[in-house]
């Protein structure tokens, strides 16, 4: 019966566009570093290069003057810089929810965008973690944030949630890398069997460690995969509920909520989702043969988890105003008026109708299928959640307990400098990737294939041609 | 028979195949054979080919959570130790040992030391990074890693014989079979 429903499922919504091959799959992927690239390659790589100058430059005249070029003030020390920490640590999350949730729920249409995913992970990390770095003010001294032994004899405050910040992230990032390159080194080692030139076959045989597809290190692979998958699920659930604490263990009206945690996860892999989204539809258009993997069905399954997580983060909304109302407390009643009437109302507004109103659309199997309006709504969507941020970072801050502490907040150039850049820095490594490694696991995707369909065409007189009507076998993992 | 052993013995003799199917076929047959040192050669993990390799070990899942209990230790240790022995600091009296405060740190530590574990213990046990291997000496092995499926039984295995083995592994009906150099 459950086969039976599976069967269908993947009649309806292939997984793969036409027919493959183990040898096709491995040709049209692992050929991509050694083809002449698209001219969108050149374009989108000279404008994340121009970004990424941007932001060295914005960063070097930080370092110059010092944090007042930001516009952060008194009351709201928290500006663009933990208003766009949050949101690139966000975006991270759907590559670990794609490549380790979705791996140990047996999701079969996680295979070909994982990879990709996760690259994205690690990326959207680098640019998350340079914020609270470069917002200390002085990030030559961050290492005081490490343990170290030092002559001061002091240690970090470990039961500050800034703290945990630290640690949550450094091993978000290293475990993510770790996750990616692993998965990486059987698909290098492929490249590196089809490198024609000397230079590819040495650099790939380096990376791939002498790979040699031997059955007995697949099966430690494939363990020591699944466990690192264990392990990044409940580290991506900890990480944004960390960065989460890092507003609701602090007293401020609009922070001090106990829904944060949960809310700030289905908010970050919600906005993951979009970015994901706003990649792959613009890397289908540069790379054409992407589509035959990342099919449609990929990208109805991918809208349906940005609707689903979007509507827990409405939930969240409507929660914040409810709890604000009904707290009975002068504080939390005034905060949630400010925001929907104060002078960010119309940020507060914005947001609804980002994260509220735009994506109901996604009810609708019309939109899902539509890849330009899909884009649009991923990038609303992208602008929705930093507008979350902004909401939750700076009304909060800006009206302090007593009147005479009030102000306001406005960016000043460097501000956006450094937000464009890392756009930027983020655009440019994402093609730099797609140039140098295979896109999409490959091993992952044969074995996808071969589940599904089984082996077709035997030289050794097994299974000619079975029909593709074969459900993926709820045995094996990666 | 001793003269071959004295001059070159090779590493193997390895046969290829074009489907799963043949492969862990004969992997089951190689093994009834009575052969122990071989080893297979698949693009992709294929489900039940250690199974009919007669492979089995847990190896890279202890070191995990070997790993992860040292990690976690670590955690909660180093927190222990700054905030209670080094560096006592009394903040109205409140515990110096606050445990639920330290658990998000000893948590990360834990997952990442397990996670460390995992990588370097399957590139370990698998004996990688590993520079030079005969098995790349045959030509066709370059489609290991595209659409072929290898098995090797190698000169170690007591029971290798450069004829006999040779005559078992045309006996599985393979594409091919080569000698495979040292």
């Amino acid at each position: 019966m459950q086969q039976a429903i599976r069967a269908q499922a993947v009649q309806e919504a292939p997984l793969f566009e036409g027919e493959q091959t183990y040898e096709r799959i491995t040709a049209q992927i692992g050929d991509i570093p050694f083809e002449k690239h698209p001219i969108g390659w050149t374009v989108a790589f000279g404008l994340g290069f121009a970004g990424t100058t941007l932001l060295i430059f914005a960063i070097a005249v930080l370092l110059l003057i010092g944090l007042g070029i930001w516009g952060i003030n008194q009351p709201v020390a928290w500006g663009f810089a933990i208003i766009n920490f949050v949101w690139w640590i966000g975006i991270g999350h759907a590559g670990t929810l794609i490549s380790a949730i979705l791996l140990l729920m047996r999701q079969a249409w996680r295979m070909s965008i994982n990879r990709f995913a996760e690259a994205m992970t690690i990326f959207a990390v680098m640019c998350a973690g340079l914020f609270p770095l470069i917002h200390t003010g002085r990030p030559w001294v961050a290492y005081w944030l490490l343990p170290l032994p030092n002559w001061l004899a002091m240690w970090p405050q470990f039961r500050s949630p800034l703290e945990w910040d630290v640690f949550a992230v450094s091993t978000y990032f290293t475990v993510s890398v770790l996750f990616w390159y692993m998965g990486l080194i059987p698909d290098l080692a492929a490249v590196r069997d089809r490198a024609k030139s000397q230079l590819a076959k040495v650099i790939n045989g380096i990376l791939s460690w002498g790979w040699r597809n031997s059955a007995i290190h697949w099966m430690r692979f494939e363990s020591a995969y699944l466990l690192l998958a264990g392990l990044s699920t409940p580290l991506v659930l900890s990480v944004h509920s960390v960065v989460s604490l890092d507003f609701a263990i602090s007293i401020v009206p609009g922070w001090h909520v106990t829904i944060f945690p949960p809310y700030f996860v289905a908010g970050a892999i919600y906005s993951g989702f979009a970015m994901v989204l706003t990649l792959v539809i613009p890397f289908r258009i540069l790379y054409p043969k992407l589509r035959e993997y990342i099919t449609m069905h990929h990208i109805d399954m991918m809208a349906k988890v940005m609707l689903a997580t979007g509507l827990i983060v409405f939930y969240g909304y409507m929660m914040e105003a409810f709890f604000g109302f009904y707290s009975a407390n002068l504080f939390e009643k005034y905060m949630i008026t400010n925001r929907m009437t104060g002078p960010y109302w119309p940020v507060y507004w914005a947001l609804i109708f980002c994260n509220g109103i735009v994506i109901q659309a996604l009810w609708f199997p019309k939109v899902r299928h539509n890849l330009f309006w899909l884009f649009i709504i991923s990038l609303i969507v992208n602008i929705g959640m930093w507008l979350e941020r902004f909401v939750i970072v700076v009304t909060s801050l800006h009206r302090d307990f007593t009147p005479s502490g009030w102000g306001m907040y406005g960016p000043t150039f460097w501000d956006w400098a450094t937000y464009i850049g890392t756009l930027g820095f983020f655009v440019m490594m994402m093609f730099i990737f797609a140039r140098f490694v295979p896109m999409l696991a490959m091993a992952e995707l044969k074995d996808l294939w071969y589940r599904l369909y089984g082996h077709r065409g035997g030289h050794n007189g097994h299974a000619p041609a079975k029909e593709p009507t074969h459900a993926p076998t709820s045995g094996g993992g990666a | 028979m001793a003269h071959v052993a004295t001059t070159t013995q090779p590493y193997g003799i390895m046969a290829e195949f074009d489907s799963p199917e043949a492969l862990i076929e004969a992997a089951r047959r190689t093994r009834l054979e009575g052969y122990r040192r071989f080893d297979c050669y698949t693009p992709f993990p294929i489900h039940g080919l250690t199974d009919a390799m007669g492979v089995r070990e847990a190896k890279v899942p202890w070191t995990v959570f070997i790993c992860g209990l040292i990690g976690a230790l670590f955690g909660f240790g180093l927190q222990v130790y700054t905030s209670a022995i080094d560096y006592p600091l009394n903040v109205g009296g409140r515990d110096l040992i606050s445990w639920p405060y330290f658990i998000p740190i000893t948590f990360e530590c834990m997952v990442l030391f397990a996670a460390f574990g995992a990588f370097i213990g399957m590139l370990a046990y698998n004996g990688l990074p590993a520079p030079y291997h005969p098995v790349f000496n045959v030509p066709q092995f370059a489609r290991a890693s595209v659409d072929r499926f290898f098995l090797c039984i190698e000169s170690r295995d007591p029971k290798f014989d450069p004829e006999r083995t040779r005559a078992f592994l045309q006996s599985l009906n393979p594409i091919s079979i080569s000698e495979v150099e040292p």
